[in-house]
This record gives structure tokens, C-alpha cells and sequence, in this order.
């Protein structure tokens, strides 16, 4: 009997040690930048929320197309202009076994909000939440917001019960002089568990084997292998010799080679942020320039004539290697219907010199430009072939090239807004055109309230009016037809030279299926291991 | 000179070391302190611990929070008063105690900087030796010329072409990071995993290089000191046999300069390891310092800053101790350093 | 790490110990040696090294008027010249026998505008290091006491780090502190002043422990009774006798500095892209090794390696020649 009983055990420890280490799919992927905090409260920064997302969830996800998705709310209704009610998915288990209730989404509520919270920006100040029953909640708002939950897919709600016991209710703030459980170990509702996490090295991930969408799962994976590798050549290599599954991302230089390798293929697409030119236009004598007592990019005509300069298909075709959509507009088309009634001023030298002559620059003027060379793809290069075109026009930019974190203490309002022309890239987080409207076109004073990146001070009043009707208009139509509108100003006055949507550049071992989402976040439930 | 015997010989010493051992502690309060004043130029640490998106009351909350209004002096002296009870802080952007983290980093720094010393030794001592008896052999000029090419190529194009040639294109070696590792519960080590040692062999070429060429010039010249001397002409004299004069006695000579200035590089290879680290993603402490200086972390930087100064202080102390013991003809005061 | 090549020349210095060394003889008369110059007509490499650093010191000199283009002027590039192969490979462009890199910089007239800069940063830092490093070594030598104590001190903290760190360090707080200055006019400075700050300690050990032994010397301490300025004694009795070993000091650091610009260059603080030395051709080439555009970094590598090399090689026979016992 015991003979026979332990028999069997053996047996049957013996198939599951086989059938594990078959079916054992480890899906190894590496990243530039790495995974810090683990409290999805403390960055507001896409890798970092991005990554979280596999292992928390929101009230409601987005799919591999953006579409906003319910999540851990299966739907929701706005009752009244100012009252929205969520009705909460049942028998959702964190990972340690609590339910998923009401009172944590009241709590994750109050959390966000709370002192040291980087994403306070998730739902408007006054905004309250009111348990109806244990999975319905009421939000409610002072005023009219139709994208309320725009950014909620990356509001993570946390268990309340877990964070209470383990002295994680206060937000890790980036002040902390003590490590919080929360900020080193997670439970979440997710697909994904972190089975460990070596901050700035490696995490790895195990599949959540209880998550309450396992039936409609895309992924087979059992475990997850992230590492950091900083170094773009390292990380192709590594791609290339086959240690990962899946690296990005990977420079534009190396696509083809990628192409090449016969068990790599690079995942290509087109990414939400939009990289610009903006001009300083508030000052009245520009800090860095040789024309003293007035400000040149006050007069249309010189922000046309730069408009003019540039040629933006060569540098689509020779520094982002075709992978890059030029814009006409300051956001991705994607995020913006009637982005088709707006084009770029085309490239004309001749043209831009006669401007300058017209404004009183013939032989043009010497300007500063401020540029990072480690935050967007390519940025340097950019930046060199838009000094060499200005060159070509008469104007002799001298350009300072940082790494982003002396470039953002510069130019940002903790500098002092300290740049005349610069570079910048920019992604709605809301994916919506208010937060493009009031965070790049606001009208600010000094101190930067208002646009606060709006580091030029565009201003007009039109707009800023526009953009706050736009806030609080629940009619879609209407709403699209003022965000046309306010384009139509900015545009028109060239508060801003868009240059293009950047590309976004996945290596994939061929072994690999996964979504690509424009918003550059893996999201490791797509992913399919051959 | 006189030798000093017994007593007056222990009471000197430790008079000796008491001296050295207040000099380094005030290295160390020097390194700390301009280190502390140049941080605060480097760069604004709030705009990288934030999104994009936080207010300018937001940033500056966090400002007076972190102590980072107080006048440097204040700053200086509290990090002080904590680094004396071994508190280095928290991480501005991993929020995980410093000194937790650079002791998880510092078994791959320490056994990659090891194992490039070990084969700068290996590799340098040989070439040197063979160098200095065979000065005009054919294969002397090569090994000194390959070995200048080894100091003229910079070490970041020496990594990048090695991973080009044996992970790209031959597949034979990772291009990064350390293979796998077995925890011995306070030490990580990647010495007992084939892939670990795979992953070890060419960030250590790549760092050891240097040293090799240094060693190897500084074998090759102190033999060639040594070969001159009236004692190698005497036992020359005597009918000694070339292999043991050689080996018995001027390489037996030249090692111990030899091993005092490995001793002495080892901390510059440690902090030199910053590229090699770098160019291979080695999750070492260099990577960690290089990471905190692009994201402004400031207490991960000092921290460093602080061990390496460390490191150098007690290298230097055991150097000179090690002299004193060996040698006792140098004056215990007002030694050379 | 450079300081090893120092200590090792200090150690001999201190052992040649030049005991009898009265005559005096000038750098001039001492270079012109016969002796010297027979031991350098012996070295074929080091008359080849003489040549090829000779040939990249004049190329770099006369840039503007060899080069087929100035890559240093915007206004001469063009997108469309950009990556474009060496003339001999496939789709390769008579106007640019090297390639272009990818803002359409002729690969060839920016390796001799690049030395330029690389020559340029590397002889003003080893100046400015063996200025500081000389006089504080005289200053500490000659007056020795607290004065002493304090410039040896502050070289050991110093030795604490490597040049690489500490240029790094510098570098990063003084473009903090210029924050609003521009980097492309001032990269240059900031790189010689952090370069030549790394590398005095050498200089300073050299010329101190020399200028001790010199200092209880009769003629000095003749001239001293005579009543001349202590200033004027250092220079003009003291200096002499050093110049040797500086001389080779500054010939291996002239290597290390090139080559630690290019490091700088490397982690992105260096010399800016515009106008691109050595080290940064390699870094902007190094993001195209992988997608086969190797021209971009391999020229620069085997330019800067082989200037190096020559210069290294230079150095080597310099000490040799320098150091009798050697010969």
C-alpha cells in the first residue's frame, strides 16, 4: 500500500517535472532603460507604468490598437454630466488571494492623490469616489469631463488590505529615505507576477496562473526574463546572437541588420510622441542670439522662413532611415480625426532666404539651440542636419547637445526656460488634444503656469479659451470641431515647427509573436512563444 | 639608520599607523566634500525623479524634502553624520537603501576586476620576462608593439570590436551582462556556471589589457635593472646557469614591485571598470555610477565616490604597512607616499 | 592610472640619481645629444613613429588647406551626401575617398580637421598639466615644510582617482556650472581644464623629488648665499635637470590625454558633434558598426590608434634614450 502509494507519487513527480520543464516557455526581453520603484504610484513614465501594466491593472486596459478597453471595470456609464458610475468586475483575486473590491479602488483613490504620488494628474482635484456596493463605484466630478478615463489604464489599483499590513499606504515618493514593501515587492490583479525584481538589472516575471481573463488569454508564456542593457550596441548584439527573445529599442541603423539575421525580424511602427521645433516667442531680446534688443521669432515670417528650411524627407529618408512620419500637427494622427486637413510647409530655401530678407535679416542672424542627444530616436541627428539646412538659409545656429538630464534642467521651467530654439518630443498621455493643447500651447507667466511645456510662450487667448470649452464638452462632434480649430490657429501662426512622429523599432527573434502598441509598452500578454 | 628593535620598534609602527589611518580618514572627508560640491552642479536630480508632467510646486516640495535647499555645507555635514553610522541613503531613483545596492554590485565589479588582474598577471609577467632576455628577438619587437597597441586603442573601441567579432559574428561569447550567477547567500558569483565564466572572459581582456601592457613594460624594465646589478654579474661569475639566475633570482627581484603596483592599480581597474562595464552592460558598480550620474542620483554617486576613495586608502595603507614589514630599512616618518 | 608611468620614471630618476650632473646642460643641447641621436638613428620604428606623427601633426596643421571639403561648416554638408561608402566599395563617391559619415561629413577631411582638435586638446591639457604640475612640484620641493605637505596631500587625493573619473567629474560640474554657456565653444576649455587637471600629480612628484635632491646641491645653495630670488633659483638651476624626465611624462600623457578625450567623447561629454574630434567620429560611428556603415568608426579608430601608437612609441624611446643605464 504505502509502496504503491509512493509509487505513484514518484510517478506522478515525475510527469509534472517533465511536462514543466517542456512546457517551461521563458520569454527573455530586454529594454534600454530600466525598472526602478516598483510602487505604481511614485514615475509617471511610460516603461515604467508600461511594465507594471502586466502585473496591476487599471479599471480599464487598452488593447494592441489603444482602444480603451474594460479591465477590472466590466463597464461604465455617465448618470449625469458629473457623475459616472463604474461597475466593478467580480471574483477578481490579487496575488495573494484578496478579493478585489470596492474599498480598493477607493483606497487606490485616495492613494494617487496622496502626498508623494507622482500621477496625481490621473482624475481632476475635487474629483470624489463613493462606494455604492462592494463593485460599484460613483465618481464625482465638479465639472464636465468627457476623458475622465483616458489615463486610467495606467492608474493601477492597488489591494488595500496588503498595502495596509505591509506599511505601503503612503505613496514611495521620490524623497523617501525608507524602502517600502510596495516599492519592492507587488500585488496586483494582473497576468503577471513578479517573482523577483533587482532594481535596475533584472525582474523576473511568472504567469499568474488565478487571473480572471486566463480564458481568453493570448500569451504562453510561464515566465518572463526582463533585463536593462543600456548600450544600443550590446543590446542588438545580444538580440542578434540569440541570449533574448525580444530587445528594444533598437536604433533605426540596425534594422536592416536585424532584417538580415535569419532568426530576427524588426517590428516596425509608427510611435505617438511627435518631435518639434519650438522657438522662444515671450522674451523680448533673445538669450542666445546676436541680435540684441528684439526678439526675431516675435515675426512670423522668421519662424516661416525656419519653417521653409528645413527639409524634412531627407531627414526621413537618411537619419531615421524612412521611419519616421512627418507631421503637420503636434500630435500623432492617431490620436486626432481630422489630422488630414493640415500640411506642412513644404521645403523652400529660396523661399525661407526671402523671408528673412523681408523681416530684416537678409544675411540671417546667429541663434543657440538646445538639444538632447540620449531622449528620442536620433536626436543629435536631427538636430546636426537642421543646423546644416538653417546653415544653408543664413542662419548660423550654434547647437548645444546634452544628455537629457542637464538638457531638461535647461530648458524646462526648473531652468528657467533657459533656450531660445530647441528639440523637444511629446506624448499626450491622455492620448487626447487638451493635454497637447494646455501642456504645449498654454499661455504661461515666468514661473511656467500655464503650458507648463510650453517653453517658448506660445500664447494666444483664443486658443486657451478653445482648449477650456474643449475640456468640458461631452459632445464628441463639437469637441473635434473646436480642437480643429485651435489647430488652426497654432498652425497658422507656427507656434511650433512639428517635425515627425517617431518610429517605433522592435528586434524579435522569429520564434516570437507579439502586438506592437504605438505607445512603445510591452505588454507581455500578447506575447507568443513559438 | 638605525633599526629599531623590540618596543621602540611597535610603539614607532603604531604611531606609524595611527598617523596613516587619520591622513586616509581625511582624504576621505576631502573626496567627500568636493565630490558634494561638484553635485551640485551636475545636474537637477527632481527633473529626473519625476514625470514630465509634475508641478512646479510638486518639484519643489520635493526639493525641500530631499534636504536640497539646505546650503551645501548642511547638506555636507548631515550625510556625513549618517555615512559614519554606514547609512548612505536611499536611492533617489531606485528608493532602495545605497548601500544595499552597491552590495549587490560589487561581487561582479570585484570578480571582473580580479580575474583582469589575474590575467593581466597571467599574460604580462611571461612577456615582460621574455622580453627583457630576448631585448632584440623578433618576437620581443612584437609582443612590445602589440602590447602599445593595447594602450593605444581606447578601451570602449577594444569591447565593442571584441563583441563584434566573437558574439556577432562568430557567436561564441554573450555580448553582456554576467551568464548565470549561484548566490553563496552573501556573495554572487558567476565563477561556478560555464556561462557565467563565458560571460566573464571578455569584459576581463578588455579591462585587463591595460594592465597587462603596464605589468608587462614594468617586468621587462625591472629585469632588466636587476640583470645589471653587481649580483647577477657575480653570480654570473660564479657559473650559474642562465635559467637560474634568470628565474632564481631576477625575476624572483622584480616581483615585488610588480605586485605592489597590481596591488596598487587595483583600485584604479575597479573604478576603471566603468567603461568595460558599460560597453558589456555589466551589472557591476560602475554601470550603477555611470547610471547615477546621467540620472543625477546623488546619493548612489557619493557613495561611490566615497568606496573608491576607500578602496585606494586601505590598497595604500596595506602597500605602505607591507613596505614598512619587508623593508625596515624605510624611515617610518615622513616616508615618500 | 597614468601615474604608474610616472612613478616608474620617478623611481629611475631618483636611482640615475644624476649625482655629479654640475654642467647643466640645456633640453636643447641635451635632445641634440650624439648619443641620443645615434639611439634614435638606430630605432627604425621610432624613425617611422617620428614619421607618421610628423605626417598627422602636419595634416592636422594645414586641414584647411588639404582637405577637399571643411566639415566644420554646416553649410557645406548635405543629407544627401550622407553615409556613403569608401570610393573603392559599391556606390562609393570620387569626392569622398573615405566615405562620409551620416550628415554628409567627408570622412577624410574630418580625420584631418578631427586630429586638429584631438592634437589640439591633448597638447593644451598636457601643457596646462605640466605648468601646474611643475610649479607646485618646484613650489613643494624648494620650500618643502607645510607647504609641502599640503600640494602632496592633495596630489594623493587626488591619486585617490583615475584621470578618466575625475575628468569626468569635472567635466560634468563645469558644464553644469556654464549651464547657460554655450557647449560647442566651451567643450574645448572645459575638456583641456579637466584633462590637464587629472594628469599634474606626475609632474609635480617628478619635479618635487628631483627638486630635493638639487636643493642641498652646493651650486644651489652657492647661489642662495649669493642672494638670488628663490623663484629665479628653482627656474633657472632646479628646472633644467627635470626637463628630461617631464619631457617623457609629457609625451606618454600627450597619448593618454588623446586618448581620454576620446573616452570623455565616448560617454558623450566630450567634443561635440559638430565639429567632431577623433574620439567622437568613433562614438557617432560606433552607433553604425552593427548596420555595416564601418568606414564611419574604423578610419577614426585606426587614425587615433596609430597617432597614439606614435606617439607612445616616441615616448618610449625618449625614456629609454634619457636613462643611460638603460641603454
Amino acid at each position: 500500500m504505502s509502496i504503491r502509494k509512493s509509487l505513484i507519487g514518484a510517478v506522478i513527480l515525475g510527469g509534472l517535472m517533465t511536462t514543466s520543464a517542456l512546457a517551461e516557455n521563458t520569454f527573455k526581453y530586454a529594454f534600454q532603460g530600466s525598472l526602478k520603484s516598483l510602487d505604481p504610484y511614485s514615475l509617471n513614465e511610460t516603461f515604467t507604468l508600461g511594465t507594471l501594466g502586466n502585473v496591476y491593472e487599471g479599471l480599464t486596459r487598452r488593447g494592441p490598437d489603444l482602444k480603451i478597453l474594460p479591465a477590472l471595470a466590466e463597464s461604465w456609464s455617465i448618470e449625469e454630466p458629473t457623475r459616472w458610475r463604474f461597475n466593478l468586475r467580480k471574483g477578481v483575486k490579487f496575488h495573494n488571494g484578496n478579493d478585489f473590491t470596492a474599498d480598493d479602488v477607493i483606497f487606490s483613490a485616495e492613494r494617487i492623490k496622496s502626498e508623494g504620488s507622482d500621477l496625481k494628474s490621473r482624475f481632476p482635484d475635487g474629483t470624489k469616489f463613493e462606494k455604492v456596493d462592494d463593485h460599484t463605484v460613483d465618481v464625482i466630478l465638479t465639472a464636465p469631463n468627457p476623458i475622465l478615463h483616458f489615463e486610467w489604464s495606467t492608474w493601477y489599483i492597488i489591494d488595500k488590505e496588503w498595502a495596509e499590513a505591509n506599511d505601503s499606504v503612503k505613496v514611495t515618493s521620490a524623497s523617501d529615505q525608507n524602502a517600502s514593501t510596495i516599492s519592492l515587492q507587488a500585488n496586483g490583479t494582473g497576468p503577471f507576477k513578479i517573482a523577483s525584481h533587482d532594481a535596475g538589472v533584472s525582474t523576473v516575471f511568472e504567469a499568474n496562473t488565478d487571473w480572471w481573463d486566463n480564458a481568453n488569454k493570448k500569451h504562453n508564456l510561464d515566465k518572463v526574463e526582463f533585463s536593462t542593457i543600456a548600450s544600443d550596441a550590446t543590446r542588438v548584439a545580444a538580440l542578434l546572437s540569440g541570449e533574448m527573445d525580444m530587445v528594444y529599442p533598437i536604433p533605426v541603423q540596425d534594422i536592416n541588420r536585424v532584417d538580415a539575421n535569419p532568426t530576427t525580424t524588426a517590428l516596425t511602427g509608427p510611435e505617438l510622441r511627435t518631435i518639434f521645433l519650438g522657438m522662444d516667442q515671450r522674451r523680448d531680446e533673445l538669450l542666445y542670439s546676436n541680435i540684441k534688443g528684439k526678439n526675431p521669432f516675435k515675426d512670423i515670417k522668421v519662424r516661416k522662413a525656419f519653417y521653409h528650411a528645413i527639409d524634412i524627407e531627407a531627414i526621413k529618408s537618411k537619419v531615421m532611415r524612412n521611419l519616421s512620419t512627418p507631421s503637420a500637427i503636434m500630435l500623432s494622427p492617431f490620436m486626432f480625426e481630422n489630422a488630414e486637413q493640415f500640411s506642412r510647409l513644404e521645403y523652400n530655401p529660396e523661399g525661407a532666404k526671402a523671408l528673412l530678407a523681408e523681416a530684416g535679416y537678409p544675411d540671417g542672424f546667429e541663434v543657440g539651440m538646445d538639444c538632447p542627444n540620449d531622449r528620442y530616436v536620433n536626436d543629435e541627428a536631427i538636430c546636426q542636419a537642421i543646423v546644416s539646412m538653417l546653415a544653408k538659409v543664413g542662419v548660423k545656429v550654434n547647437l548645444n547637445a546634452q544628455p537629457k538630464a542637464q538638457y531638461f534642467a535647461k530648458v524646462l521651467a526648473s531652468g528657467g526656460f533657459d533656450t531660445s530654439f530647441y528639440l523637444l518630443g511629446w506624448t499626450p498621455g491622455s492620448f487626447d488634444s487638451w493635454n497637447v493643447l494646455t501642456n504645449l500651447h498654454g499661455c504661461r507667466d515666468d514661473e511656467g503656469n500655464g503650458g507648463l511645456f510650453n517653453l517658448g510662450g506660445y500664447c494666444n487667448e483664443k486658443v486657451d479659451e478653445l482648449s477650456a470649452k474643449i475640456l468640458s464638452e461631452n459632445d464628441p462632434a463639437k469637441r473635434l470641431d473646436m480642437i480643429t480649430e485651435a489647430y488652426k490657429i497654432t498652425t497658422g501662426e507656427v507656434g511650433y515647427i512639428p517635425l515627425h512622429q517617431q518610429g517605433l523599432a522592435w528586434g524579435v527573434s522569429t520564434s516570437i509573436d507579439l502586438a506592437q502598441r504605438a505607445d512603445n509598452e510591452l505588454m507581455m500578454y500578447y506575447v507568443n512563444k513559438k | 639608520m638605525p633599526r629599531c628593535s623590540g618596543g621602540a620598534c611597535h610603539f614607532s609602527m603604531l604611531a606609524f599607523v595611527i598617523q596613516r589611518l587619520f591622513q586616509s580618514a581625511l582624504v576621505m572627508l576631502i573626496v567627500a566634500l568636493i565630490a558634494f560640491v561638484m553635485f551640485t552642479f551636475i545636474g537637477d536630480p527632481v527633473d529626473q525623479m519625476v514625470g514630465l508632467e509634475t508641478t512646479l510646486e510638486e518639484r519643489e516640495q520635493l526639493r525641500e524634502q530631499l534636504g536640497l535647499k539646505d546650503p551645501v555645507p548642511i547638506q555636507f555635514i548631515n550625510y556625513i553624520g549618517r555615512a559614519i553610522q554606514g547609512d548612505f541613503g536611499i536611492s533617489y531613483q531606485f528608493k532602495r537603501p545605497v548601500a544595499t545596492m552597491i552590495g549587490e554590485r560589487l561581487p561582479a565589479t570585484l570578480e571582473l576586476s580580479m580575474v583582469s588582474a589575474l590575467f593581466a598577471l597571467i599574460a604580462g609577467i611571461p612577456m615582460g620576462v621574455y622580453t627583457a632576455l630576448k631585448r632584440d628577438s623578433f618576437i620581443s619587437k612584437i609582443f612590445l608593439t602589440v602590447s602599445l597597441v593595447g594602450i593605444s586603442l581606447p578601451t570602449f573601441l577594444i569591447g565593442i570590436l571584441l563583441i563584434f567579432v566573437f558574439a556577432v559574428q562568430l557567436q561564441w561569447l554573450p555580448s553582456f551582462g554576467r551568464g548565470q550567477t549561484v548566490d553563496l547567500g552573501w556573495w554572487t558569483t558567476g565563477l561556478l556556471t560555464s556561462s557565467g565564466i563565458k560571460a566573464l572572459i571578455m569584459p576581463a581582456i578588455t579591462l585587463g589589457l591595460f594592465q597587462m601592457t603596464l605589468i608587462m613594460r614594468l617586468v621587462r624594465s625591472e629585469m632588466l635593472e636587476v640583470l645589471r646589478t653587481d649580483y647577477i654579474k657575480f653570480a654570473r661569475a660564479r657559473g650559474l646557469r642562465d635559467r637560474a639566475i634568470h628565474f632564481g633570482h631576477a625575476l624572483k627581484n622584480t616581483l615585488v614591485p610588480v605586485i605592489t603596483i597590481t596591488g596598487l592599480q587595483l583600485g584604479a581597474i575597479i573604478a576603471f571598470a566603468i567603461i568595460t562595464e558599460t560597453v558589456f552592460s555589466w551589472p557591476g558598480m560602475g554601470l550603477l555610477f555611470l547610471q547615477a550620474v546621467q540620472d543625477v542620483d546623488i546619493p548612489i554617486m557619493s557613495a561611490y565616490l566615497l568606496m573608491i576613495a576607500f578602496l585606494f586608502v586601505v590598497i595604500n595603507l596595506i602597500v605602505d604597512l607591507l613596505y614598512v614589514f619587508v623593508d625596515p630599512r624605510i624611515r617610518i616618518t615622513g616616508g615618500e607616499t | 592610472m597614468p601615474y604608474v608611468t610616472g612613478e616608474e620614471t620617478t623611481a629611475r630618476t631618483q636611482a640615475a640619481g644624476r649625482p655629479e650632473n654640475v654642467v647643466r646642460k640645456s633640453l636643447i643641447t641635451s635632445m641634440l645629444d650624439s648619443d641620443i641621436w645615434h639611439s634614435f638613428k638606430r630605432s627604425k620604428i621610432t624613425i617611422l613613429a617620428a614619421i607618421v606623427t610628423f605626417l598627422i601633426f602636419f595634416g592636422a596643421l594645414f586641414a584647411p588647406l588639404i582637405a577637399p571639403q571643411n566639415p566644420f561648416d554646416p553649410a557645406n554638408l548635405s543629407l544627401i551626401d550622407s553615409l556613403i561608402p569608401p570610393v573603392w566599395e559599391e556606390g562609393g563617391d570620387a569626392r569622398f575617398l573615405l566615405g562620409t559619415d551620416d550628415q554628409g561629413r567627408g570622412i577624410l577631411s574630418t580625420l584631418l580637421y578631427g586630429s586638429r582638435i584631438s592634437l589640439a586638446v591633448g597638447f593644451a591639457s598636457v601643457i596646462f598639466a605640466a605648468i601646474l604640475g611643475i610649479s607646485l612640484g618646484l613650489l613643494a620641493g624648494y620650500v618643502g615644510g607645510r607647504t609641502d605637505a599640503v600640494i602632496m596631500r592633495i596630489a594623493d587625493i587626488q591619486l585617490t582617482f583615475p584621470a578618466i573619473l575625475i575628468a569626468l567629474l569635472i567635466d560634468g560640474s563645469l558644464r553644469g556650472a556654464l549651464g547657460g554657456i554655450n557647449r560647442e565653444q566651451s567643450a574645448f576649455y572645459v575638456l583641456v581644464f579637466s584633462i590637464g587637471l587629472s594628469f599634474w600629480v606626475q609632474y609635480a612628484r617628478t619635479v618635487r623629488s628631483s627638486t630635493l635632491v638639487e636643493k642641498n646641491k652646493e651650486y644651489v645653495q652657492a647661489a642662495r648665499l649669493i642672494g638670488l630670488h628663490p623663484i629665479k633659483i628653482m627656474v633657472r638651476h632646479v628646472l633644467p635637470n627635470v626637463m628630461g624626465p617631464v619631457l617623457v611624462i609629457a609625451t606618454i600623457n600627450l597619448a593618454l590625454a588623446i586618448i581620454t578625450e576620446a573616452t570623455l567623447s565616448f560617454l558623450g561629454v566630450g567634443i561635440p558633434p559638430t565639429q567632431p574630434s577623433l574620439g567622437t567620429m568613433i562614438r557617432i560611428g560606433n552607433d553604425f558598426l552593427f548596420s555595416g556603415e564601418w568606414w564611419i568608426t574604423m578610419f577614426p579608430g585606426v587614425m587615433l590608434a596609430i597617432l597614439v601608437l606614435a606617439v607612445n612609441l616616441l615616448g618610449d624611446w625618449l625614456r629609454d634614450a634619457l636613462n643611460p643605464r638603460l641603454r
